[in-house]
This record gives structure tokens, sequence and C-alpha cells, in this order.
């Protein structure tokens, strides 16, 4: 009874961020999308909670809805043409498009559905033994959520502290890196014309 | 059918939807947005394993240390996740300022015909 709630929220999360989703990229007009995009950011983050992953839920809600989104609407508002006309879906680029999407739906629809994870077992652990590991017709334990979140905070200060660091330096990096190529060339252009 | 399946499939069917805008569109920040939604289903497989399949890496170690292990190993797919997170947002930031330097050369942003290397 426990698992079937659990898989009719994880149902609900799925169907509705999936169809936000697929409206949001079907739509013309651009800032209509990203705005429609939000709630299928937030549909994923009710996913981590749904998980016992709060920490990366709150992740997804302050990256994707608070920086992605705002950074998208920047870039559509920076990138406006003239009238503002709405941009047309290519015919002949979005049925192939679609084709492929929709293969590659299926294959992997299919692969998923013939996979039996219940078999998967651990290394060193004897097949018969697995059930006891893990039961899948059971829900997973839960995870205490401060602990779950305090270990995460311990390790990324103890155990991962070169990834973290290296992944300061990379946002570092890729900012600058962002405000070079979106800055105004007005020098280059001159000295580039003068040459 | 249990609930990792269900999760590999929302990921799955999340992961083609933003395939689709991808080949799709024309767009470039719609490319870029159809590329942040596969992004996040590649961030959902991650929890999905990590939320259901057992650490594999505490059942080799085995004995007492295997409860101590369990806490850390038990983190990866998080870890994960949130590096990923990380390396998404420096994504979307390098691509919407190449979208604006793209637009400032050529007063556009449609991928079909910004043809040129040239710049």
């Amino acid at each position: 009874m426990e698992l079937l709630l659990s898989n009719a929220a994880l149902c609900l999360v799925a169907v509705a961020t999936i169809a936000t989703a697929a409206v949001a990229l079907s739509l013309r007009g651009i800032v209509h999308a990203t705005l429609l995009l939000v709630p299928a950011w937030f549909g994923v983050a009710a996913f981590y909670l749904w998980a016992d992953a709060q920490f990366i839920a709150f992740a997804q809600v302050l990256v994707y809805v608070g920086a992605i989104s705002m950074v998208a609407l920047f870039a559509v508002l920076l990138t406006r043409a003239g009238g503002g006309a709405p941009e047309p879906v290519r015919a002949q680029l979005s049925v192939p498009g679609a084709v492929v999407a929709a293969a590659v739906a299926v294959t992997l629809v299919a692969a998923v559905l013939n996979t039996p994870f219940d078999a998967v077992a651990p290394a060193g652990v004897a097949a018969g033994d697995a059930a006891k590991v893990w039961n899948p017709s059971q829900p997973p334990p839960p995870v205490v959520p401060e602990r779950a979140v305090a270990a995460i905070g311990r390790s990324l200060v103890e155990k991962y502290i070169p990834e973290l660091l290296a992944a300061g330096v990379l946002l570092t990096v890729a900012l600058l890196g962002a405000v070079l190529l979106a800055a105004s060339p007005k020098t280059d252009t001159a000295t580039g014309n003068a040459a | 059918m249990n609930s990792l399946h269900l999760c590999l499939l929302f990921s799955s069917l999340l992961f083609c939807v933003g395939l689709g805008a991808a080949f799709s569109r024309n767009g470039a920040i719609f490319v870029l947005l159809g590329v942040e939604l596969m992004l996040n289903a590649a961030n959902i497989n991650f929890i999905a394993f990590w939320r259901h399949l057992p650490a594999t890496a505490t059942a080799t170690t085995g004995g007492a240390a295997a409860g101590a292990e369990t806490v850390t190993a038990a983190g990866a797919g998080v870890i994960f996740a949130l590096f990923s997170i990380a390396v998404a947002a420096a994504e979307a930031a390098v691509g919407l300022a190449l979208i604006i330097a793209v637009y400032r050369h050529r007063r556009g942003t449609d991928l079909a015909e910004s043809t040129e290397l040239r710049g």
C-alpha cells in the first residue's frame, strides 16, 4: 500500500513534469517557453524530494529556477529581434527531429522495461542473499533528512574538497569567459577597423 | 515493474523531450533549454540509482567497516548530481553568452542561418 502510494506520487510528478516540459518546448514564443519551464524544474525538484535527496532538490530550485531561468530570460530580452515576432518552427527540421526523439524514446523505454533490476546484486553478495540486501517490492528505507544533509556537507569539505575546489575554479573561469564573450567588443572592433 | 523502473522511464522520457527540442527547434535558446532538460534527466538517473540500488562498495569491504562505509558510499550519487548541477550552471552561462555573441554578430539567433565560423 505504501509502495503503491509512493509510486502513484512518482507517476503524478513524472507526468506533470514531462507534459509541462513538452508543452513549453513546443511553444512558439520563447518568453512563454522559458516561464513554462519553471514548473518543469520544480517538478524535477519534487522528484528529488520524493527520492529523499533534499539537498539536491534545493540546489535544483536555486540553480534552475533561480539562476538559469533568469539568465535565459535575460538572453531572450537581449537577443530580441526588432519586431519581436515569434520564431517559427521549421517544418523541414521538426519532423526528422521528432522522429529521432521518438525512436530514442522507444529504445530507452524498451531497454528499461527489459532490464530486471531485481536481479542486480552487489558485488560479493550471492544471488540468493540479494533479496536480503535489497527487496524491490518494498520501498527503500527512508533517509533521515538532517543527517543526510549534514553528511553531504561534511563529505563535501572533507572527502571531496579537491572536487569542490575544481568546481569553484570551473565556475569562475566559465563566468569570466561568459562575461568576455558577451561583453561589447567596442575597443576590439575599433582597433580592427583601424588596422 | 518497480519504482526504479518508473524513475528510469521518467528520466528517459524527459531526456527525449529535450532531445526533440534540441533537434527540431531553430532558436538557439530553445536548443540550449533542451540540452538543460537532457542534463536534468541524467541527474534524475544519478538520484534514482543512489536511492534504489544498494551501494556496491559496502559489500566488498564487509565486516564492521561496512556501516561506516555505507554513509560515504551512499552519498556518492548525491555528490555526483551536485557537481553535475554545478557544471550545468557553468554550461548555461557560457551557452547564453555565446548566443548573445552570435546575436551581436548576425542580428539573429536562428541556427539554420548561422553557418559561418568566420567571426
